[in-house]
């Protein structure tokens, strides 16, 4: 092992003594030295954690929250040096890290949190306009065969729990308040979305978390709508491209005619 | 408000301008100041960036950095190259660095003596190294690959550093002055770094200022840090760049402006982030002492 190895090593496991060889001009404790190390390396990626998982860390406390991530800095480091995409992984830590076990959405909702990180940074497109929207619907014979192109910035998350309402219950002034009003049992899909400069969290009916779910799969409008129908009959077509519209999610249509 | 002109990449196709920073003071440019700068737009010599903060694809944080680029000099600090790991230089990073100084063009590109990765793990931190022949070996190559890649001189800045290796040789000054002289990369000089390794090692700092290749600074770093203590006591210096620059760091910076003439200056805060006012007012003090103290650049008072 060369002497970065070693230096490694003892930097994010604290059972590994300080590295051999350091030196203090007055012969004090390079141990206590290379403390300063430990401590920058941990609380700086811990630090980059709580800046990504706001949420997650106002669910479990700071103090829970810190030492969650501690563990998993310790466990999985960055892989590279942009931290901002830094987290990817930490929702399926909090699965197996058994403390949170009593908090069963928590890894889902750090999952949501890690979707709109990386919806912040994504690519930038161009959203389709209104009037090429409307232009696509109006062509009766084409729209069941159109397929649509989604922007980069956008991310869909379903979950077995309330995770959008637990999420903005947290944008609130009275967190607290609005959170004891969370039935977290609740089948929640999520779709995450950036536009122009703001990140959005909206919440999907499951017809409409179908259909998208669908038209990102490669569908054709009709096969995604006819199978959202199929499984929730309440399905709304209209309020769905709208709300995908206003999110500015959709990056182009194409209809049989202008794809050849 | 549209990010659609992000894709025109407006400076992409320019020639790359033999430019140099303004030799003013400048501040690091932070998300939470973006909005109160386009508003405002300071009377500022320039901006500094973390490089690895704008490695992402779109958003944000390239709106603001295109539109302000706009108006200021800009100064790209890397903090994720680990120049001096024991490991080649990660190459795909260096992809990374080579799109955003193309896509920016930035007046300064600026790296670390110190290494931060091992084994493909990242550890965001400044690790020191030893100074040795090896160790020097490896930093001249890694220096030689980034300045053949970016097709640019790098400046290299000062470590600030808790311990120190027995394996080595040579003193910090000396390692230092040979890194220069045999890459030809440039000397950022960050006194509070000085100030603080010199704390933490008990070295004179105005002796080790005297030593460094001072004809080589092309740029300057002043920032706070934070006071612990080591096991018998003495004075443990943090480079927290959480605080307003100390006192001791200002009086070395007019004793190192004495000697390196006119120099930009860059006020660092990465922790403690306060109001934009707040760095402005300490980069006016920066701006006051190099008209005060250095009027004319060095090869003028020379010429």
């Amino acid at each position: 092992m060369n002497a970065n190895a070693i230096f490694a090593e003892a930097l994010l496991d604290p059972a590994v003594p300080c590295p051999p060889g350091l030196a203090s001009w007055n012969g004090s404790d390079p141990a206590q030295r290379f403390a300063v190390y430990r401590n920058n390396v941990v609380v700086g990626l811990v630090d980059a954690l709580a800046d990504s998982f706001p949420v997650t860390q106002e669910l479990v406390g700071e103090t829970f929250f810190r030492a969650m991530a501690r563990e998993f800095v310790r466990a999985a480091p960055p892989r590279s040096p942009v931290l901002a995409l830094y987290g990817q992984g930490f929702a399926e830590f909090i699965e197996s890290f058994s403390p949170a076990a009593g908090l069963p959405y928590l890894p889902d909702v750090a999952r949501l949190e890690m979707l709109r990180v990386l919806a912040w940074h994504a690519a930038d497109a161009a959203p389709v306009s209104r009037q090429a929207l409307a232009a696509a619907l109006a062509a009766a014979e084409s729209l069941p065969l159109a397929r649509f192109e989604f922007v980069p910035a956008l991310r869909l998350l379903a979950s077995p729990y309330a995770i959008v309402s637990l999420w903005a219950a947290h944008q609130s002034e009275n967190a607290a308040l609005e959170l004891a009003g969370v039935a977290t049992d609740t089948p929640q899909t999520a779709l995450v979305c950036r536009h122009e400069l703001e990140v959005a969290i909206y919440r999907l009916a499951p017809g409409a978390a179908d259909f998208l779910a669908g038209l990102l799969a490669g569908q054709s409008f009709g096969a995604a709508a006819s199978a959202a129908f199929a499984g929730d009959p309440e399905f709304d077509p209209a309020a769905t491209l709208a709300l995908l519209l206003g999110a500015g999610a959709i990056a182009g249509i194409a209809t049989p005619r202008r794809m050849s | 408000m549209s990010i659609l002109p992000l894709a025109a990449g407006p400076r992409r196709s320019d020639p790359a301008p033999a430019r140099s920073l303004p030799r003013r003071a400048g501040i690091g440019l932070k998300p939470e100041h973006f909005r109160a700068i386009l508003q405002t737009l300071p009377d500022l010599g320039f901006f500094e960036i973390h490089a690895e903060n704008y490695m992402v694809e779109g958003g944000p944080f390239h709106h603001w950095l295109t539109r302000i680029r706009e108006h200021y000099a800009l100064s790209v600090h890397g903090v994720g190259l680990s120049i001096g790991g024991a490991a080649p230089l990660d190459e795909a990073h260096l992809d990374r660095l080579a799109a955003l100084l193309d896509r920016y063009q930035p007046e300064s590109f600026s790296e670390h003596l110190a290494w931060s990765s091992h084994g493909g793990n990242f550890y965001n931190d400044l690790l020191p190294v030893a100074y040795d022949r090896v160790t020097l070996a490896r930093v001249c190559e890694h220096i030689d690959r980034v300045q053949t890649r970016l097709r640019r001189r790098m400046l290299l800045e000062n470590p600030a550093t808790y311990v120190e290796f027995a394996a080595s040789t040579m003193d910090e000054t000396g390692f230092i002055s040979e890194v220069v002289a045999r890459s030809g990369c440039g000397l950022l000089l960050d006194v509070n770094n000085l100030y603080v390794s010199c704390t933490n090692h008990g070295r004179d700092a105005r002796d080790s200022i005297r030593r460094l290749p001072l004809d080589t600074v092309a740029q300057i770093h002043l920032a706070g840090f934070a006071v612990e203590s080591d096991s018998l006591g003495a004075p443990l210096l943090i480079d927290s760049h959480g605080t307003p620059v100390a006192e001791e760091v200002w009086r070395l910076y007019c004793h190192v402006l004495d000697r390196v003439g006119r120099t930009p200056t860059l006020i660092e805060r990465d922790n403690d982030i306060p109001a934009l006012p707040v760095l402005l007012a300490e980069a006016a003090r920066a701006d006051e002492i190099l008209c005060r103290l250095a009027p004319m650049r060095r090869d003028e008072v020379r010429a």
